[in-house]
């Protein structure tokens, strides 16, 4: 069976990881390549990389971020944040990307994603859609959480999916690091209106929430930041807890170097 | 061991190269099909619609047969998997290099064939079957085979597409997405893996470890 996949989100700022709540206040949390060779050993299942300020100086961190991660990992790598163009998206996938996620781009310029999917195929194209509840629907913000767009979650998700998307990486800015738990109606009303997988981001902070995102949430992946970096929880314990559940997850490696990686 | 691995312009190349050296092979990527003839081994690649096959136009075609022919090993991935089958219903004109016997159809074509239906995914958000089929799933052997050699039952590779190949008796793992479809292929030296060995951790180092390892036996 299918399994949900667990994905850890490494939001990047000059060559480290930080991570903000409420998209604010961004504090240190360590060496990407580090925290990816631990989440790789735990059984984590992809990878997200977020340049969360992409001025020109960060941009070519995350290159250099981007190559090293790529060289020792062989999961799914997406990276998003600041790629304004084919030519930034080429820039990330000529790194080792092996998908990109747009956000503000793709708002002000939906066309971007076609273009980007007749290029590298769907697969590597994922939208990353940032919404806050407005009543009973969800508002799209652009610009980090900062520019209203205008549009409505449901909507830009089955239209971005019509453009080209491949997938969805859903952030609930309202639970954005607070680790109060994924906000299931969002998940579930955008996971409903599509046909591609939704990744649930923001709110993680137990394993009931994870449980909760896949079940009443419809999640297909979620993913976390901080209750990762900061070894509170393993993802094997995580992936051990949901397996226990009912939840498909895949299983976690046994041993940090099989006989496979050995073999080659 | 000499690796071609042939880019027609259908997905990134970078992952697999990568994945390949890091299996200690010397991979190059050959610009004319001449250029197959100095490999030990061929590895086809690709992500996306079938029709982009069309670029392996005769002469590819023909030196892809001929390194078969002498004993070389091939291996298809994802796209390149399909390929060596006879076609896919994505591109009906399109005709597959038909190494293998079968046609490639959409998921929700083989579920609805198989008469599971596509809402017949059981699970927690069995809403409806997605397509395409993106994720970790299992690999469950059919037979032993060289290229799947030592996975531990219960194995998961990284997968993601919406057409895959039938169940034939090139077949040497099944997994199950709406619709049963075959995995992984061996026919002799000619290989196929829908999912991405690339992208699929330890379990996808092992099976291009063991692709390379019966390369080099020839």
């Amino acid at each position: 069976m299918l399994s949900k996949r667990i994905i850890a989100c490494l939001d990047v700022r000059d060559g480290s990881v930080v991570k903000g709540v409420q998209f604010e206040g961004l504090g240190h949390a360590g060496d990407p390549v580090s925290l990816a060779r631990r989440y790789n050993v735990e059984g984590i299942d992809e990878l997200v990389v977020l340049d969360v300020t992409a001025t020109l100086e960060s941009r070519r961190a995350l290159v250099t971020t981007i190559q090293a991660v790529a060289a020792e990992l062989f999961i799914p790598l997406a990276v998003g944040g600041g790629i304004r163009s084919a030519d930034d998206a080429a820039a990330v996938i000529d790194a080792g990307a092996d998908k990109i996620s747009l956000n503000s781009a793709a708002l002000a310029d939906p066309g971007l994603l076609t273009a980007l999917a007749r290029r590298y195929g769907s697969q590597a194209v994922v939208v990353a859609i940032d919404a806050k509840r407005d009543g009973a629907r969800y508002a799209v913000f652009a610009r980090s959480g900062t520019a209203a767009a205008g549009r409505d979650a449901v909507e830009w998700a089955r239209e971005a999916e019509a453009r080209g998307a491949g997938e969805i990486l859903l952030t609930s800015i309202d639970r954005d690091g607070t680790r109060a738990g994924f906000e299931c109606h969002l998940t579930a009303a955008v996971s409903g209106a599509v046909q591609i997988p939704v990744i649930a981001s923001g709110g993680a902070g137990t394993f009931e929430h994870f449980e909760d995102v896949f079940t009443r949430g419809r999640a297909d992946a979620a993913l976390a930041a901080s209750i990762f970096h900061f070894a509170e929880h393993s993802v094997a314990d995580l992936k051990t807890w949901l397996a226990g559940r009912g939840i498909p997850v895949r299983a976690v490696q046994s041993a940090p170097a099989p006989e496979g990686r050995r073999a080659c | 061991m000499r690796v071609a691995l042939v880019d027609y312009g259908a997905g990134n190349l970078t992952s697999v190269r990568k994945a390949l050296r890091a299996c200690g092979a010397d991979v190059f990527t050959p610009d004319r099909p001449e250029g197959l003839t100095a490999a030990d081994a061929v590895v086809i690649p690709g992500v996306g619609h079938f029709a982009a096959t069309a670029v392996l136009d005769a002469a590819w075609r023909a030196a892809v047969c001929a390194a078969v022919a002498s004993g070389r090993a091939l291996l298809g991935i994802c796209l390149g998997q399909q390929w060596l089958f006879e076609g896919s219903s994505e591109a009906p004109d399109v005709p597959g290099l038909g190494l293998l016997h079968g046609r490639c159809a959409h998921l929700r074509e083989m579920a609805e064939e198989a008469g599971a239906g596509p809402a017949g995914a059981p699970g927690p958000s069995s809403d409806g079957l997605k397509v395409p089929h993106v994720g970790w799933n299992d690999l469950a052997a059919t037979r032993p085979s060289d290229l799947l050699l030592g996975l531990a039952p219960g194995s998961q590779a990284y997968f993601t597409h919406a057409y895959a190949a039938p169940m034939t008796s090139a077949t040497v793992a099944t997994t199950t997405h709406g619709a049963r479809f075959a995995s992984a292929v061996q026919q002799g030296r000619i290989c196929g893996v829908q999912f991405h060995p690339e992208k699929s951790g330890d379990v996808g180092l092992r099976v291009l470890a063991n692709f390379l390892r019966q390369a080099g036996e020839r």
